[in-house]
């Protein structure tokens, strides 16, 4: 054997010998002890060989291409902390949308990051794993640019300061944590399903719209370079989310009814995480991108929509509850600020009424139904905070036992009704906010009956004491600077000195 | 000379996230490595077990025996986050592009004897799936082990290998003018060749191994620790002499990885290490088994490309390095 001059290889063909022929059929040790969570789940692969890698990516060229960005990246972030690029923003207001991003999304994109590598060990195909291994990668990436590109507003502004920590333990991030950790608990197809499929396929407009469409918006040169930086990474991520459901349904017909529950219950739950959303892209942005419900309307009912009819063929229905988060499109954001506002004193952000424009814009946008409901609500919470009395709920409320959000939700068809649904479990009532949070914990309640409720641990002693110093030292909420409203906070004071600044004659 | 920019400054409420202020017992700008690094995984108050591993908790320093008051205490002297980490390989991988782009341009390849093309194929090319072990190795250890400061940078080892890996791939096509051949010759050799069943053997054990940590010292120390100096030192000579000077070349991203990542590796094991008694023991007890089981099993391969005598040399050689590197740490 001697070398000679090279054949031409297609990329594909290079890729295929470069990627497939790594793996090989384990004799000293059995396949199913190195990879244990193959089938646990029910999911039943005839064809492994079948998957088909979707972007064919070799090692090298995954980091020049995610190199070349980063120094991008970082030119505009270092720039944009020494010319103190905060102060640009619409609005110092803004900020909070920063506060909520880092300490619910940046943790979960690190989940996200854990959950992946935990899918590119224990998937057998090698062209699943590797993809499995760069979406590991690229959530780590994530997970550690937000964090710097936050780091310099955390120099000036409250509420950013312990963004891991208090995801461990604040009440509104349990939301988004039991939803990771949920997902993470499960087994690799499901993970798959409920990460790469629902949440980064069908709703990921749904988070990058708040968020970096509401940075580009409001001025945050920071956060929209992360955003657009991070695109190539997302589109990499649905694509594979839904070439992954593909290769499941085509594989043996008994996966679809499994799939069908596991979308189902991943929609759901990740909607309600979108409640949050709705509430800042309709009340907390200072420069309005769209209404929610438009939103919705076009990156699920329309996107999503046609998604499902491409799936339509494998047995896949649109999930059982859209329905039901049609019905509460034009009230999700509302509900949820009210409860925020109410809350303001046990939060890590401040919330603030919406002005008389606002509320135009609100009006305009929901109608008649939305105005005759809401206004009223804000008339009076406007006429308290004028004689000096901003409600604040003393009490601690109910939460579901699934999605772990405060019993604030009305009934589909009743906005005037409070929704309340309830399951008995080995002799225990557990309450839920929804159908669709019941069917979830019906589904499996052995797994929900551990959920961490932090109004129980409050309950049980488990979070510092049974004050509300004693809970927010727990949580590291730093009373009077990181919570209640915005009017008045130092952040406000803050904001207020820099803009008259401005106008200043020298220094 | 310099030119007096003035910018203007504002009041800084802060320094750093408070969670580094309170490790640093004062409130200092923390580095890139340190935001993105330090106290990032979730440690208390998770929700539901795992259903695929009922006995422990999501994140659960019990997966491993070794016990570290604060896990955060095993540092990365490369300070690597995602941004530097990719943007180092990129340089490198510049490099080694620029090496097969000359040795192709020069018929560095075709200038190899064929025999020893054929030893080449033979001790070289299995690699890749060695690699690849160490690539789902990594990749276990990101899943499952405790603490971002352990765990961001295995997740870099696991792209690395990957890397590695396709990279011995690519000499593998170049050895065979692209054709898959030589691959499928190293392959077969992998997997039914008596002088590499010691190897396959203790790499498919590791791929089972339970604890985070002795898969971590197994892996990154006791086998890598015999392998890159016999295959990528000993070896590399070997082939330098009988003509295949070029294969060194295309290897040097090889040894300059693993000087570089032994560091990491290095710093690791030597803070376990000096924790406590209970872990010096445990990792010692870990090293002899594994060190032992790697130069077993890379003896035949050893001797079969270097000779009898001079292959029982280098690895003897290389185990006398690896157990001076082991008794630096603290672990011999």
């Amino acid at each position: 054997m001697s070398v000679t001059a090279p054949k031409k290889l297609s990329l594909k063909e290079r890729y295929r010998i470069l990627t497939r022929g790594l793996d090989w059929t384990p004799t000293y040790q059995e396949p199913a002890k190195i990879f244990p969570h193959a089938e646990f789940e029910g999911i039943k692969i005839r064809d492994w060989d079948g998957f088909v890698d979707p972007f064919r990516l070799t090692m090298d060229s995954y980091w020049k291409y995610q190199a070349e960005k980063e120094r991008k990246l970082y030119a505009v972030l270092d720039s944009f902390q020494q010319n103190n690029g905060q102060t640009a923003i619409t609005d110092g207001r803004y900020v909070n949308v920063l506060k909520i991003f880092l300490t619910a999304i940046t943790p979960g994109e690190y989940q996200a990051h854990r959950g992946f590598a935990m899918l590119g060990r224990q998937v057998p195909n090698v062209g699943l794993r590797i993809a499995a291994q760069m979406q590991s990668l690229d959530e780590l990436r994530h997970a550690q640019t937000q964090i710097h590109s936050c780091s310099h507003y955390n120099k000036y502004f409250d509420g950013l300061h312990s963004f891991s920590y208090q995801h461990d333990r604040v009440w509104y991030l349990s939301v988004v944590k039991s939803f990771f950790d949920d997902a993470r608990t499960s087994g690799p197809f499901e993970f798959l399903i409920a990460i790469g499929f629902s949440f980064e396929y069908v709703l990921t407009n749904l988070l990058f719209v708040p968020f970096m469409s509401g940075a580009a918006y409001n001025g945050d040169l920071s956060t929209v370079t992360f955003g657009f930086s991070a695109q190539s990474d997302e589109s990499r991520h649905m694509t594979l989310g839904l070439e992954a459901i593909k290769f499941i349904l085509e594989q043996h017909e008994d996966n679809a009814a499994i799939v069908q529950k596991w979308i189902d219950k991943w929609f759901w739950r990740g909607y309600r995480i979108l409640a949050i959303l709705a509430m800042m892209m309709d009340y907390m942005l200072p420069k309005r991108i769209m209404p929610w419900k438009d939103a919705w309307d076009i990156y699920f009912n329309e996107a999503g929509g046609a998604l499902f009819g491409d799936l339509a063929r494998y047995g896949i229905k649109m999930p059982n509850t859209a329905e039901v988060a049609n019905k509460e499109a034009f009230r999700l954001s509302t509900e949820t600020m009210l409860t925020f506002y109410q809350m303001g004193h046990a939060s890590g952000f401040h919330s603030w009424l919406p002005s008389e424009d606002e509320l135009k814009w609100l009006a305009e946008a929901y109608g008649p139904e939305w105005e005759r409901l809401y206004l009223p609500r804000f008339k009076y919470f406007r006429e308290l905070e004028a004689k000096g009395e901003h409600y604040y709920n003393p009490s601690l409320p109910q939460l579901c036992q699934v999605c772990q959000i405060p019993m604030f939700f009305t009934e589909p068809d009743d906005p005037t009704k409070i929704c309340f649904r309830d399951t008995v479990y080995n002799g225990d009532r557990y309450h839920f906010c929804s159908d669709g949070c019941q069917h979830i914990f019906e589904g499996e309640p052995e797994k929900y009956v551990q959920a961490w409720l932090p109004v129980h641990q409050v309950m049980q002693g488990n979070c510092g004491g049974a004050t509300i110093d004693e809970i927010r030292k727990y949580w590291r909420v730093e009373d009077g600077e990181d919570n209640y409203d915005y009017v008045g906070s130092p952040d406000e004071t803050m904001w207020k000195s820099w803009q008259a600044d401005r106008l200043k004659v020298g220094s | 000379m310099h030119i007096d920019i003035k910018a203007a400054s504002l009041q800084q409420k802060r320094q750093a996230y408070k969670h580094l202020a309170k490790r640093f017992g004062e409130d200092r700008p923390a580095s890139r490595y340190e935001e993105g690094t330090l106290d990032l995984a979730p440690e208390a108050n998770f929700h539901y077990r795992p259903l695929w591993d009922a006995d422990h908790e999501l994140y659960d320093k019990t997966r491993s025996k070794i016990t570290m008051k604060d896990w955060y205490a095993l540092r990365d002297p490369r300070q690597f986050y995602y941004a530097n980490y990719n943007i180092t390989r990129a340089g490198q991988i510049e490099s080694v592009e620029h090496n097969f782009d000359m040795v192709e341009k020069r018929g560095m390849l075709t200038a190899i004897p064929a025999e020893w093309v054929e030893r080449i194929t033979f001790y070289l090319l299995p690699l890749r799936h060695y690699e690849w072990g160490a690539n789902m190795n990594n990749c276990q250890i990101t899943a499952l082990g405790h603490g971002t400061a352990l765990t961001a940078p295995t997740c870099f080892a696991m792209g690395d290998r990957l890397g590695i890996a396709q990279l011995i791939g690519r000499i593998g096509l170049a050895l065979a003018s692209n054709n898959e051949t030589a691959l499928n010759a190293a392959k077969d050799a992998w997997v039914n060749h008596p002088d590499w069943q010691g190897v396959r053997k203790m790499v498919e054990d590791s791929l089972v191994l339970e604890d985070p940590m002795e898969l971590f010292l197994a892996q990154n120390l006791a086998l890598d620790g015999i392998v890159y100096p016999l295959v990528y030192g000993a070896f590399s000579r070997e082939s330098d002499r009988r003509g295949g000077a070029a294969i060194s070349f295309l290897c040097s991203f090889m040894n300059e990885w693993y000087e570089e990542t032994g560091k990491w590796v290095d710093a690791v094991i030597k803070v376990a290490a000096a924790e406590n008694d209970e872990n010096k023991a445990l990792l010692k007890s870990w090293f002899a088994i594994w060190e032992a089981r790697a130069v077993a099993a890379f003896k035949p391969l050893s001797v079969a490309v270097l000779g009898a005598e001079a292959g029982a040399q280098a690895i003897a050689d290389v185990e006398a390095t690896l157990k001076a590197r082991a008794a630096k740490l603290g672990i011999a």
